[in-house]
């Protein structure tokens, strides 16, 4: 029996419900059964009140139509996904690197921070067909408003976090003579860590957005389609279960990208950052 | 005595005008244990950071004579900074590192690998009553603990001055007295010069072999006392009649600064 093992791990673990235990799977189970007695009650309204399926799919129709057309969704998932971490991935190290030029030099900061504003401000779905005009590889302007959406909360993070370093231990390192460097790797970037991963945790769902809304601004055109252009085809069709499993697909990677996040938080952060580590009170 | 390095005229004004500090003359000489006493706003904290060349000095100059004899200014000392530690407030330790890690630092700035340090952190943990928290985190130690691992972090380099601004203030008094042995003892066995800021009588009569008595509005010296007591000094010497006449005179020199200008 668990709870006659004895307890010898330290004092924040003895807190915890023990594992397997009533306390400790009802909080756990609790949002899981919730969530699918609603898609019970979806179906059974949709059953009873034969909704046909052009106007309100069941679920168990989407889930089929979503086994019937894998082959071909995963395919433009697979697109989406590209789209969406890479303009994460550029919104990272583009974010980071103005980061650290604005926090090594005001003047930078005074002159390009009303750029990143205006990128920031201005919604989206004005400025992509600009940007499908102007550029000739819809990849690469699906990118670019990806980019966009993800950028500002990267960059306005780290740069809040890189000024958030204790001013005691800046004195400190400036008493020891650490280089430019040496203070950066030991001192601005980890404390500019938690602000910079709640602007990736941030930055994850927008890229996703982005990369959506983009595509949907430039139709279903070119030869590689992600599943904003599934979407807007089968809507075209009236395939309704169709647009359905398309948007599952969406939201599953939408919650795939915070469950990640989260986790990345907690690996990096679990050791000492008061907002992820487990209080002992 | 040697002089270790004497303030000469210094005086720190802030770019709104307001004076911190008004021309201090002060020789502070190898192995004292000087205490800089006064109330808020007497510049005492101001001293110590210009002491350290964390902040620049507006007039006057802060010299540290050589070996040879000669008297070189702050930026011409190149090796004397290292010999130099810093105790603030607060703990002041990175929350992302281990006490070991925290403790490395000022000897990883100077490119000292973490084998080859192993034995100084060890040592310095070792001193401070802290060896076998090398490898927790510090939120997981207690407010003293913290300030121990401080303190180990400024005795990693066997600095010859070590600064302390007000570091046992906001600790209880059991760890403060506890503290404050703890570096009475550090002081004695290590042979280094300590300028220790505090607002407190008792703290500061305790610890030190001088106490400069500083009054406020704008920062300046008005007393230098020389608290002629025998080290090691223990919890015993609290209760003497000594302590208690040491504590009176430098009380009056403390009212005494803040009636003439209050």
């Amino acid at each position: 029996m668990a709870s006659h093992l004895p307890n010898t791990t330290n004092s924040i673990a003895t807190r915890a419900p023990i594992y397997g235990s009533a306390a400790y799977l009802i909080p756990r189970m609790l949002p899981f059964v919730v969530f699918f007695m609603a898609l019970g009650a979806w179906e059974a309204v949709v059953r009873i009140n034969q909704i046909p399926h052009y106007i309100l799919p069941a679920p168990t129709l989407v889930l089929q139509t979503l086994w019937d057309n894998l082959g071909s969704l995963m395919g433009s998932w697979v697109f989406t996904m590209k789209i969406t971490f890479g303009a994460l991935i550029l919104a990272v190290v583009g974010g980071v690197a103005l980061a650290m030029l604005f926090a090594l030099n005001k003047w930078v900061e005074l002159c390009l921070f009303p750029f990143a504003i205006v990128l920031q401000v201005t919604p989206i779905v004005a400025i992509a067909p600009l940007i499908l005009i102007f550029i000739d590889s819809t990849t690469a302007a699906l990118l670019l408003c990806a980019w966009i959406v993800a950028f500002f909360p990267i960059l306005s993070n780290t740069v809040v976090g890189l000024r958030s370093a204790d001013h005691n231990l800046r004195d400190l390192f400036a008493l020891y003579r650490a280089s430019p460097w040496q203070t950066l790797r030991h001192l601005l970037a980890p404390s500019a860590m938690p602000y910079f991963i709640a602007g990736l945790k941030i930055a994850g769902g927008l890229s996703l957005i982005g990369a959506v809304v983009a595509e949907f601004t430039a139709g279903a055109a070119g030869k590689e389609t992600g599943l904003a252009s599934r979407i807007l085809e089968a809507s075209f069709r009236t395939e309704i279960p169709k647009m359905f499993a398309a948007l599952v697909l969406v939201s599953l990677t939408g919650i795939m990208i915070y469950l990640v996040f989260n986790l990345v938080s907690k690996l990096v952060l679990g050791s000492w950052h008061e907002s992820e580590v487990k209080s002992s009170r | 005595m040697r002089t270790l390095l004497a303030l000469q005229g210094v005086g720190k004004q802030y770019d709104n005008g307001t004076v911190a500090l008004q021309a201090v003359d002060l020789a502070v000489g190898e192995h004292q244990f000087v205490s800089l006493l006064g109330p808020s706003g007497c510049g005492k904290s101001t001293a110590l950071k210009m002491i350290a060349g964390l902040s620049p000095v507006t007039s006057g100059q802060i010299v540290w004579p050589s070996a040879t004899g000669e008297n070189l200014a702050h930026s011409q000392t190149k090796d004397h900074a290292k010999d130099i530690s810093f105790v603030f407030q607060e703990p002041t330790l990175m929350p992302w590192a281990k006490v070991f890690e925290n403790v490395w630092l000022p000897l990883r700035l100077k490119g000292i690998s973490r084998s080859a340090a192993q034995a100084q952190v060890s040592e310095a943990l070792d001193k401070v009553g802290l060896a076998q928290f090398a490898h927790v985190y510090p939120r997981e130690l207690s407010g003293g603990m913290k300030m121990r691992v401080s303190i180990a972090r400024a005795m990693v380099t066997a600095p010859r001055l070590l600064l302390m601004d007000e570091p046992f203030a906001a600790l209880d008094e059991m760890t403060r007295f506890k503290l404050n042995n703890d570096t009475l003892a550090l002081w004695q066995a290590q042979q280094f010069t300590t300028i220790f800021v505090t607002h407190s009588v008792f703290e500061s009569v305790y610890l030190s072999n001088r106490i400069i008595v500083m009054g406020a509005r704008p920062g300046r010296v008005v007393a230098d006392i020389a608290i002629d007591e025998p080290y090691p000094r223990s919890d015993a010497f609290r209760t003497t009649p000594r302590y208690a006449q040491w504590c009176v005179q430098v009380s009056q020199a403390l009212q005494n600064a803040g009636e003439h200008h209050g």
